[in-house]
């Protein structure tokens, strides 16, 4: 196989005759430095300044050091093609682009594009798994260009397995295996302790005191669809408040922003009255939808607040923007505020503004506290395991850390080894 | 023609700001039609998007165009959508569950990887930190590790908040609501600045009072 080398004659017969009209109009002192002795040559004056006679092709800036190999972790098909940028020696002439050639067996030269000057590395995305390729990356200057020499055949091929990725899969098959380790036990019959969330002993004293008042009560399952796992959350609790609506009959408003948590709550809620025996009193009217547009839908619950007067209010689920709204709103009408939601940012304003607020996690505690379902309930024990795990590294880590770092404060203590090892395992 | 819209656009959106904010003094004729303009208008809206930004380019389209099984197997996700709408019918409204069910499990399914790739294992590498000396940086470390930990073992529903467990779950606590309380300042401000950005449109756009 042949490669091309960039005509260098064309580009020294053009620096020759600039030289020539550069000197003609007074371009004299241009010529005087050896720019390779004095480092002060200019772009467009490098050529001639040698004053060989012959250009000098190390004065053209070149990539070298080409490199090219199959993109680890991938799924074929690509190649990752690196190089070192070789300045040329005394000047300052500018690179405008580096441009990648890519050769394959039996076929021409193809350019596959052209990278800023910065860049040191381009990834052939474009690349036939099985098929050798070599790699030339031509420099650009506004004096010419200069093709690298060609890069060792590289071939792409798929992994079964990323590898960057491993610490990902040992820890999901952890979690998942102590989670299904629980779960078993949880089928099988085994007690399996989780303590009381304060917030769910208050569920009945609202439903209590609604139906005390003879008021309504309003449960908001949040502005996300039903593959989000708070609305998932808020969903089970649901189905535990409906079941106490139910006895007690009171009535229950459940506004929705989606169509399938709406199909989903009517479901539940239905089931809910069906298990207490009360199947005639469900209305499905009552478990509505009212619009996906997040103001919207608050502007639609303010409104139900208002005029409804629910005893009672459930702000549980997956919250943004509106969960201050919503809960000042039933902070205003005097209602019972149970809250809950895994968004952070929205936490404070709950607990700002309600009785009750399920942190992050409670809710999904809550949830399988509530249901005492064995999959729910596993699952709640596998994730305390982990925690544990995690709890136990991270403690690992820093007393591991710290010693290597009291003996040795220069980091070179084969416990700061150790650590550094603990800490790039994640990377 | 141009102009004259605009105007009567600028007067109705200020006419709709006012109504919704005269929810502050208590509800009222005008908040309620606001109110139910908004509702509407924003259902019609979605129903529009889901149609022409979802169906017609996830489905439709891509019905028409491939082939082979990427064309086939679209017809897995509009047999669901279709099984959906057996709600109607209280007959088989009892199909409607399995699309649901397939919906729940993906997202459940996908959620796992995604969060452990996203969050778990990010933020506990951030968390592996040493003390390198008697330095800020030291205690910083310190304070983020005791903070992690602590928090983390808050949300430990195994066993109750007693003994050893209960003095650090309430150390955990005070780690959270202090970052709550960062938090609901830093989220106020940006709220302050949106009610800022509608004062701004009423005084400028509608009243022209200020530039």
């Amino acid at each position: 196989m042949s490669f091309p080398k960039c005509d260098m004659r064309a580009v020294a017969l053009a620096a020759v005759l600039a030289t020539g009209v550069l000197a003609i109009f007074g371009g004299d002192a241009f010529a005087q430095e050896d720019p390779l002795e004095t480092g002060s040559g200019e772009i467009g004056g490098a050529p001639e300044a040698v004053g060989l006679g012959e250009f000098d092709e190390t004065l053209l800036p070149t990539a070298c050091n080409v490199t090219a190999e199959d993109l680890p972790d991938d799924g074929g098909g690509s190649i990752q093609v690196t190089w070192e940028p070789l300045e040329a020696r005394g000047t300052d002439i500018g690179i405008l682009a580096y441009e990648i050639l890519r050769y394959a067996p039996g076929e021409e030269p193809s350019s596959l594009g052209e990278v800023p000057p910065t860049d040191t590395g381009y990834t052939d995305t474009e690349a036939e798994d099985g098929v050798p390729y070599q790699y030339v990356v031509r420099t650009k200057t506004p004096l010419g260009s200069t093709d690298s020499e060609p890069s060792e055949a590289a071939v792409a091929t798929a992994q079964w397995v990323a590898m960057g990725r491993l610490s990902i899969l040992i820890m999901a098959v952890l979690f998942c295996g102590a989670v299904l380790y629980y779960i078993r036990r949880a089928r099988v019959g085994d007690e399996l302790f989780v303590r009381k969330i304060p917030g769910l002993e208050a569920v009945d004293d609202a439903v209590g005191r609604a139906t005390e008042m003879g008021r309504p009560v309003l449960f908001v399952p949040g502005i996300e669809t039903v593959s989000e796992v708070g609305t998932l959350a808020a969903l089970t609790i649901l189905g535990h408040v409906a079941k106490r609506v139910a006895r007690h009959g009171t009535p229950l408003d459940v506004p929705c922003a989606d169509p399938i948590v709406m199909t989903t709550a009517q479901e539940i809620v239905k089931q809910a009255y069906t298990e207490i025996g009360r199947p005639d009193d469900y209305d499905p009217a009552r478990v509505a939808y009212l619009t996906y547009d997040q103001f919207g839908y608050t502007a639609g619950v303010d409104g139900m607040m208002l005029r409804d007067r629910p005893e009672a209010v459930f702000l549980v689920g997956t919250f943004y923007a509106e969960s201050l709204i919503l809960a000042e709103t039933g902070h205003s009408i005097g209602a019972i505020q149970i809250a809950g939601t895994k968004e952070t940012s929205q936490l404070p304003f709950f607990v700002a503004a309600c009785d009750y607020t399920l942190i992050g996690e409670e809710l999904f505690a809550a949830s399988s506290y509530l249901s005492r379902e064995p999959v729910m309930l596993g699952s709640l024990k596998g994730q305390d395991l982990a925690k544990l795990w995690i709890v136990y590294f991270i403690l690992l880590a820093f007393v591991v850390g710290t010693i290597g770092y009291i003996a040795r404060p220069d980091g070179s203590s084969l416990l700061t080894k150790v650590f550094d090892v603990m800490h790039s395992w994640f990377g | 023609m141009g102009s004259l819209g605009m105007i009567i656009g600028t007067w109705l959106a200020g006419f709709l700001t006012l109504a919704i904010l005269s929810f502050l003094y208590k509800d009222n004729p005008f908040y309620k039609l606001a109110e139910h303009l908004y509702v509407g208008v924003s259902a019609g809206y979605w129903l529009i998007y889901v149609a022409f930004f979802d169906v017609e380019p996830m489905l439709v389209t891509p019905f028409m165009e491939e082939t082979g099984v990427e064309k086939w197997i679209l017809i897995v996700p509009a047999a669901l959508g279709v099984i959906m709408l057996s709600r109607w019918f209280p007959k088989t409204a009892w199909l409607s569950r399995w699309p649901i069910a397939f919906t729940v499990g993906v997202g459940a399914g996908l959620g796992i990887t995604a969060n452990l790739q996203g969050y778990v294992v990010p933020q506990v590498q951030a968390t592996l930190l040493p003390m390198t000396g008697f330095n800020l940086v030291s205690l910083n470390n310190l304070i983020l590790v005791v903070g992690v930990v602590t928090t983390i073992l808050y949300f430990y529903f195994s066993k109750a908040h007693k003994g050893v467990l209960g003095v650090t779950a309430k150390i955990g606590i005070v780690f959270i609501m202090v970052s709550f309380g960062a938090s609901f300042g830093y989220t106020l401000m940006a709220r302050i600045s949106l009610l800022i950005g509608r004062l701004y449109f009423l005084l400028s756009d509608l009243l022209r009072v200020i530039d």
